[in-house]
């Protein structure tokens, strides 16, 4: 895989990271969340700065990146979107909501529109059961969504 | 709302949770002055024992018991630690108390540091829970400038605070081994048990883990008296319990109510009944550690050790009902979905027999299955609960056990008539047109995402089975009902 240049400038701003939580190799995970608010992932590179740095092998630091689920090695879209597939959301017709979004997005879960616009990932509840079926872009939680409205919510980000 | 009684949640929506005068207005922090001042740390651990109050993230283990045990333990250095990494699927009662009552927690925790000998504090919450944290920060600040927290609180002398360390999306983090390991910035893994954290845990000192809802209790059980609270619930579940309530209800959202309320109650007092009319057919206790609750537990008291009997557990308290439209070997299957996903890999039980067992959910599904596959997934969940290295492995064949015994029709029928009476297993079903139904009128031909569906204009259409991937489009557009599944 090429290898990607980290823009001087951001690379500092991930050192000063490291250093505000003392380069200790405890805080990575901390630092992890950090620095994928600054790059939007966490690519081989970053990671190989955040080792360096928090005196850790870049083999404990990928192991920590692969095993959670919040941080990703794959750039996500302008807009991710986000679909809950969490019990109260499954029971009541999640899937199909799913569906409609591979469909007309034509990607699958976990991949990027080529333009970069829209992301697709599904994740396990939210909190908002209550509003079941629920479907997040970005940081604006969608309630009682069903296939039918998929197109709305689309067509918001699409101008 | 007669049958519920409000603990856990006393202040949720009746306080401005960004204003620590609303939550001192309302008996707030009160019991944390006459702990430090009045009370030695064994006269709470009395009183909480005494109390009867078991923890509310899953377990059911005596509060009290837990806070003795990390006392008892010599160190230098000792941790409180609230669990607020609420995992479960359907469960939103941690976030509801965090983002409603945040000083509830700190308060709780506070008098735990006092109790255990722990001059600090650290919350593990879940990175999708962004509000909370903020309302957490705010109250933490808040409480620092009033001296409630800090050093020298209320000018007793005593030091305590609080951080907050952040999940990154894994479940088994709410095992609490895993979750120290999480916080220790390591992949979050489970170890084996003992050493339990209360004498080794974070940085290996004595760490006393309790959920967000436990902690919630403490201060009322000091204000009103151990008699009090005791005087709810039953027999060995004192106290209420938060239910999120979710899925096929009338009324969805969280409910608190005494330990020992009915389902019955709970679905058809306060739940307002099934949506549309329809059967009630299960509810789903305990999330993917959990089993099924069916017609025949209606009048089952909740509780405990009455869930553990059913053979499902409390949990976190997630109820989710379903009703006639449910197929309860794919609901088994989804909850094994999530657990294959979820299950940290350490432990060869839960990694490779968790697949196993969803495969088998899967051909049986998929109209492939035999009565010898049903025997399997019997014998081989038995295995994994028994082998498994911690909570999450222990209990993950729980829903695939609780169906089987609760609802081995259902499974006969996917296996030897190749038949899913809920129609929701898509392998074992076909749309087809009513011809005398069918108008012609091209709707469900043009939408079809796999021109699946010919026919002229103005004559019965017809779906090419071998095209056809069952997702239903035609039949929800279809206005004269002329789609059926068979």
């Amino acid at each position: 895989m090429a290898k990607i240049k980290l823009s001087d400038k951001k690379l500092q701003e991930l050192k000063d990271v490291c250093k505000s939580f003392n380069n200790e190799k405890g805080e990575l995970i901390n630092v992890l969340h950090k620095a994928q608010s600054i790059f939007g992932y966490l690519p081989a590179e970053v990671q190989e700065v955040i080792a360096k740095e928090l005196n850790a092998s870049v083999a404990h630091v990928y192991g920590v990146v692969t095993f959670y689920s919040f941080f990703t090695m794959i750039p996500k879209g302008q807009h991710p979107i986000s679909i809950c597939l969490g019990t109260a959301c499954y029971v009541r017709g999640a899937e199909k909501v799913l569906e409609e979004f591979r469909r007309q997005l034509k990607i699958q879960v976990g991949e990027t529109t080529a333009d970069g616009k829209f992301s697709l990932s599904c994740l396990r509840c939210v909190g908002a059961c209550g509003l079941a079926p629920v479907v997040m872009v970005g940081e604006k939680v969608y309630g009682r969504v069903s296939p039918d409205g998929v197109q709305d919510i689309l067509s918001e980000y699409n101008n | 709302m007669a049958k519920q009684i409000r603990i856990a949640l006393r202040n949720c929506g009746v306080i401005d949770p960004e204003r620590i005068e609303d939550y001192i207005a309302r008996d707030g922090y009160m019991a944390l002055a006459s702990v430090l001042t009045d009370l030695s740390p064994e006269a709470v651990i009395e009183i909480l024992k005494k109390s009867g109050l078991r923890g509310r993230g899953g377990g059911g283990f005596p509060a009290g018991i837990k806070w003795e045990i990390t006392r008892n333990v010599v160190a230098d250095q000792k941790y409180v630690v609230c669990n607020a990494d609420e995992g479960d699927p359907g469960a939103f009662m941690d976030r509801s108390i965090l983002e409603g009552d945040p000083h509830v927690v700190l308060e709780a925790m506070t008098i735990n540091g006092y109790c255990t000998g722990a001059s600090r504090g650290l919350i593990y919450i879940r990175a999708e829970y962004p509000l909370a944290v903020e309302r957490l920060k705010t109250a933490m600040g808040q409480s620092r400038s009033m001296g409630l927290l800090g050093e020298n609180i209320l000018g007793t002398g005593f030091n305590f605070d609080i951080d907050i360390r952040y999940g990154a999306g894994a479940f088994v983090c709410g095992e609490e081994t895993a979750l120290i390991h999480s916080m220790e910035g390591l992949r979050g893994e489970p170890t084996v048990k003992p050493p339990f954290p209360s004498v080794e845990g974070y940085l290996k000192k004595p760490t006393n883990v309790n959920n967000v809802e436990t902690f919630a209790n403490i201060p009322i059980i000091i204000n009103k008296g151990w008699k009090w609270f005791s005087s709810i619930g039953t027999e060995k579940s004192k106290g209420t319990k938060v239910f999120a309530l979710a899925g096929k209800i009338n009324n969805v959202g969280l409910i608190e109510v005494p330990m020992g309320t009915t389902l019955r109650e709970v679905i058809y007092e306060i739940g307002g009944g099934i949506q549309y009319g329809k059967a009630f057919k299960a509810a789903q206790t305990g999330g993917p550690s959990g089993g099924c609750l069916t017609v025949k537990h209606l009048d089952t008291p909740i509780d405990y050790d009455n869930l553990i009997a059913a053979g499902s557990m409390m949990g976190s308290g997630g109820l989710i009902v379903m009703d006639e439209d449910d197929c309860m070997v794919a609901i088994a299957k989804f909850y094994l979905e999530f657990t294959v996903e979820e299950s940290c890999g350490k432990c060869s039980p839960c990694r490779i027999g968790n697949k196993r067992l969803f495969e088998l959910l899967e051909k049986i599904t998929q109209g492939n299955g035999t009565m010898d596959d049903i025997d399997k997934l019997r014998n081989l969940g038995t295995v994994i609960k028994e082998t498994s290295l911690c909570g999450l492995g222990q209990s993950s064949p729980n829903p695939v056990l609780s169906t089987i015994d609760n609802f081995p029709e259902e499974y006969h029928e996917h296996v030897t008539g190749k038949k899913c009476r809920s129609k929701v297993c898509k392998s074992l079903m076909q749309y087809l047109v009513v011809a005398d139904k069918c108008i012609g009128c091209t709707l469900c031909a043009r939408n079809c995402p796999v021109d699946a569906i010919s026919g002229e204009r103005k004559q019965v259409h017809f779906i090419d089975q071998s095209k056809c991937i069952k997702c239903g489009a035609c039949m929800d557009k279809c206005k004269f009902n002329a789609i059926i599944i068979n």
